[in-house]
């Protein structure tokens, strides 16, 4: 397979701590590449240094045969559409105008949007079960409505690689599997390279063609999600045995989180009073 | 208008709100609105000129007596209230562009076109200009007028390199180095003015108030000019502020330059706020409330919001003027305290019988 993104020794910081160090990653033509690890081990710093919203300090990235610091924001948003964690809309603008605004990239001068647009809008809109509240304003939307929403956008933007950042946060479990289905459909149909930053680790595993383990700003472990998600690997890098075993269907690893919590009682409502 | 691919009964639901038909026809009523508006305005003043006299002396534009005594009708038309009207507008439709493109930019809404610190320069150059009393005059423009433009202009340029340390241009950094300057430039206007003798101080508050004293032809056609580039190189901007409204990351994903929008952004904002500073003094409410009106009425597409809040501001400021040059005439109202009076109950009733959301 193709080699999509190639970063080379990165390393990034905010300030003076360190974020990301000498870090190397390959991302293939094609896959779905699933981002885990602990709050601050970098999932997001990283996902915004494949955007090309931050800049690595020393290290290189390039997307194909390019170098992602030589392009612009317009040929960037051709390579790539992103779904930021945190969304806000100023105005009262309505669902179908966000969307809308996906299609940026391919509008020129003043922009009105052209019949290709609004199909395009359409389709995502429905794609992403949105078509009863389209034109209601991103304000009054639920959660799970917004997050579709910003999807919906990024699908809008037409582009062969899709980075999200927590895409199933704030969504019930018919909206996550609906979400992720979604992913795969694009990813088998149409050849969409996807990287994905998940704190759902089943998900994750039951989705991704490999995944990539973060711990404190390295890469801890890349593999397939049989090799990554072990009880040990898991132990070191969050710090908590979990138990894994088999998904009943899917076959790929299942991740369930203790009942005792390293050799403590249960903490529920009759001894949380004494715990202390 | 039909698009063939759709189908269903969600078919309308997906067209945007914002159509190029919606715009023309909008457009064209306001443009309407407001040229009935001046008509309606030219008549008052301190005493009524009827609207068939007024007519009569436009199509006889040249019929202007050369030795009058400048009390008939046509030099009241002409010396005083066309210019005068003409000056409102063009005051009234830049605050409320400028209003509206920093609202998006700054992502607050309580942005008006003097957040930025502007407005202290062009008042510490107006300032100057009284207390050394310059009097000289330059193609229909005072000194005054020179010198609160030129500190406008080096506030604006030092709010930026405050600001845009590092080539970037974070908007929490640039509101506080509006306010932080602002708060300078205050201190040394309040300095010069206890200098300075009580003509010159009386003189400095009146203008601070705003006032649309007449500018002359000469002025009013360069600043008409000036205004024009300014306010379309604003409306050009509508589709960016429309991304730019999701956040700057979110508008950089998807395509938009964000740090060069800025620039554009600022510098025109500050320029036009700068040039009209400098021409009416401090002309509160129009540049804040106009936009969200506009907002609420039309929607907060900025490709429209942005060109009808200049023809609703221009028309607003010059009713305002109008009714400041007629209630107690032959004495005159600063227009400042017009625009808050009428202004401010107006967007009160707004926010009450409109959902509160909608402001942002």
């Amino acid at each position: 397979m193709d080699t999509c993104y190639r970063l080379e020794k990165v390393c990034f910081r905010y300030s003076d701590q360190w974020v990301l160090e000498d870090f190397s990653l390959e991302v293939r033509q094609g896959e779905i590449l699933g981002i885990i690890g602990p709050n601050g081990s970098g999932k997001t710093s990283l996902l915004k240094l494949m955007a090309g919203l931050l800049r690595p300090q020393t290290g290189h990235i390039t997307l194909g045969d390019q170098d992602l610091a030589q392009l612009t924001r317009r040929a960037l948003a051709r390579w790539m559409a992103v779904v930021p964690q945190e969304n806000h809309v100023l105005f009262p603008f309505t669902v179908a105008e966000v969307v809308l605004m996906g299609r940026f990239v391919h509008q020129n001068g003043w922009g009105w949007e052209s019949a290709d647009d609004l199909r395009i809008a359409r389709a995502v809109i429905r794609l992403m079960d949105l078509e009863s509240v389209a034109q209601r304003t991103f304000q009054e939307l639920s959660g799970g409505e917004r997050q579709r929403t910003i999807i919906a956008r990024a699908l809008a933007q037409e582009a062969p690689i899709l980075l999200l950042d927590e895409p199933t946060a704030y969504l019930d479990i018919k909206h996550q599997l609906e979400i992720y289905a979604t992913l795969k459909r694009l990813n088998q149909d149409s050849g969409v390279t996807i990287v994905v930053v998940s704190h759902d680790l089943n998900l994750a595993s039951q989705y991704c063609h490999r995944l990539l383990l973060l711990h404190e700003g390295r890469a801890f472990r890349t593999g397939s999600p049989t090799e990554v998600l072990t009880v040990e690997h898991l132990g070191i890098v969050y710090g908590c045995q979990v138990i894994i075993d088999q998904h009943p269907q899917a076959g790929t690893p299942r991740i369930t989180l203790p009942a005792f919590v390293s050799g403590a009682a249960v903490v529920n409502r009759d001894t949380r009073t004494t715990i202390f | 208008m039909d698009v063939p691919l759709s189908s269903g009964l969600q078919t309308d639901a997906l067209v945007p709100a914002l159509t190029v038909r919606r715009w023309v026809k909008t457009i064209i009523v306001l443009v309407m609105v407001s040229i009935l508006t001046l008509l309606i305005c030219v008549q008052y003043g301190t005493e009524r000129i009827p609207l068939g006299e007024v007519f009569r002396l436009l199509l006889a534009s040249s019929d202007i007596p050369a030795g009058s005594t400048g009390v008939s009708p046509g030099v009241i038309l002409w010396e005083v209230r066309v210019p005068r009207l003409i000056l409102a507008f063009l005051v009234g439709s830049s605050l409320a562009t400028v209003g509206v493109a920093l609202q998006a930019l700054l992502r607050n809404p309580l942005a008006d076109p003097y957040i930025l610190g502007i407005s202290s320069g062009a008042a510490l150059g107006a300032a100057l200009a009284l207390q050394f009393g310059a009097s000289w005059a330059f193609w229909g423009f005072s000194a005054l007028h020179l010198f609160a433009f030129v500190g406008a202009a080096v506030t604006m340029i030092g709010i930026y390199h405050v600001a845009a340390a590092g080539g970037r241009i974070p908007v929490q950094t640039l509101l506080l180095a509006g306010v932080i300057i602002n708060a300078i430039l205050s201190a040394l206007i309040l300095f010069i003015t206890s200098l300075s003798d009580s003509t010159s101080a009386f003189r400095l508050f009146f203008w601070l108030m705003g006032s649309l004293a007449t500018l002359g032809y000469a002025g009013l056609l360069a600043l008409a000019v000036y205004v024009i580039l300014g306010t379309s190189l604003l409306f050009a901007q509508g589709r960016h502020l429309n991304l730019l409204s999701l956040g700057e990351e979110p508008a950089q994903g998807l395509g938009l330059e964000v740090e060069g929008v800025k620039r554009v952004i600022f510098f025109t904002s500050a320029l036009l706020t700068g040039a009209v500073v400098a021409v009416s003094g401090l002309i509160g409410f129009v540049g804040m409330i106009v936009p969200h009106a506009v907002r609420m009425v039309l929607g907060p597409d900025h490709r429209l919001v942005l060109p009808a809040a200049a023809l609703v501001g221009g028309t607003f400021l010059a009713i305002a003027d109008t009714i400041a040059r007629s209630l107690l005439a032959p004495s005159e109202l600063p227009v400042g305290v017009i625009t808050a009076l009428c202004g401010g109950p107006f967007f009160i009733y707004l926010l009450v019988t409109r959902r509160t959301s909608q402001i942002g």
